[in-house]
């Protein structure tokens, strides 16, 4: 369904009659608010912990708008992803593969939501931070859903970046410019994303594999998927860490960035050791508890960025730490 | 589902919209009071003679 061409998909009577029964919140649900708010909030510390300051109504309007942005990838992505939504368990409930929103309506919100962030984003803030959110919805919808996705195991890793711009995005509409600092919360996202999606492919694999999505427990096996987590947790750490000795950061957030650091290696240690016949055994218990994790894990050290500019708009940040970077 | 019931969503689902249009329009036009405030160059591309545009 979601690679018919755009005139020929309002042909489909049997998607087109469900519309009658769709509702407002059926349309929000197709803007993905769960992955919203996750842009939502990096999206919000970029732009905070950006210098200068920005106007309280222009800087709402800006997250609004960036919020829009990732709404309308997440709605063209489910307009493209239509066929293998429905066969996955976790994603049968969505509107379109429920049937609630027929795809053409998913695509029309999508590309009309895309152009009105895009050129409102522009208006409020700035042309920098309205193309480098341009780019990230071409990303997510073409580059990952479209090309990525289906056709190899490196999907995510490469995809990851969409995830990765909002901070950015947040910081370029605060300051008109891209920097080391919002360069780094970029690298702490995309380098984030391989053991948190790995982590769920784990007790995922079968959706995925029925699907017939290329994820690397699809293509390479379980095995391969707990090296790659081990890897990926190894190199995502330095620039978890690196961090703190930016503009950004500070004391307090070198101290939880290694503590988190050695918990998400411990975790991945853990699944890395693990048999497949004890993660059955106990159906997932510690791969589910590692997805978990990793999202606490950037939630804090998101929220420890935001702390840091809070002591330093207090005066209280500590003026001997280093600031390499 | 009967027609009272389809009429009945269907005004919900109207009067949604209008709320989330009212709040696009309140929206707008406090970014541009907030760019006003903050002395951002407010000429229009109108017909009206613009100074900076004449060689010194």
């Amino acid at each position: 369904m979601a690679h018919l061409l755009f005139g020929t998909e309002m042909t489909d009577v049997t998607m087109n009659t469900t519309s009658a029964h769709s509702d407002f919140g059926d349309y929000v649900a197709l803007l993905k608010p769960r992955v919203m708010s996750l842009v939502v909030f990096t999206a919000a510390v970029g732009l905070i912990v950006a210098p200068g300051g920005m106007n309280p109504v222009l800087a709402f309007a800006s997250i609004l708008f960036i919020a829009l942005g990732a709404g309308a990838s997440g709605s063209l992505n489910m307009w493209w992803d239509a066929d293998i939504d429905r066969i996955m368990k976790r994603t049968q409930g969505r509107p379109v593969p429920s049937g609630k929103v027929t795809a053409n309506n998913a695509m029309l919100v999508g590309l009309w939501m895309s152009v009105l962030s895009v050129g409102m984003l522009g208006l409020a803030a700035n042309w920098l931070a309205a193309g480098l959110l341009a780019f990230t919805i071409f990303f997510y919808a073409v580059v990952y859903s479209m090309w990525l996705k289906r056709s190899t195991p490196q999907n995510i890793v490469i995809g990851g970046a969409a995830g990765a711009f909002p901070p950015m995005v947040g910081w370029a509409a605060a300051t008109g410019s891209v920097s080391i600092e919002s360069v780094g919360m970029f690298m702490l996202i995309f380098m984030w994303t391989p053991p948190h999606f790995w982590a769920l492919a784990l007790f995922m694999n079968e959706d995925y594999s029925k699907a017939g999505v290329p994820m690397l427990t699809v293509t390479h096996g379980k095995r391969a998927t707990r090296n790659h987590i081990m890897a990926y947790t190894i190199l995502l750490t330095p620039f978890c860490i690196g961090l703190a000795f930016t503009s950004i950061g500070g004391p307090l957030y070198f101290a939880l960035s290694v503590v988190l650091s050695a918990m998400f290696l411990q975790g991945a240690f853990k699944l890395y050791r693990r048999a497949e016949e004890d993660a059955i055994a106990d159906k997932y218990a510690a791969e589910r508890k590692v997805f978990r994790f990793s999202l606490f894990y950037l939630f804090l050290l998101f929220a420890a960025l935001l702390i840091e500019t809070a002591l330093r708009a207090f005066d209280l940040q500590w003026t001997a730490w280093p600031q390499v970077f | 589902m009967t027609d009272a019931e389809i009429h009945a969503r269907r005004k919900k689902n109207n009067v949604m919209l209008g709320l989330v249009l009212v709040a696009f329009v309140v929206l707008v036009f406090s970014i541009t009071v907030a760019k006003m405030m903050s002395g951002a160059n407010m000429e229009a591309a109108d017909h009206v003679l613009r100074p900076q545009l004449i060689d010194q």
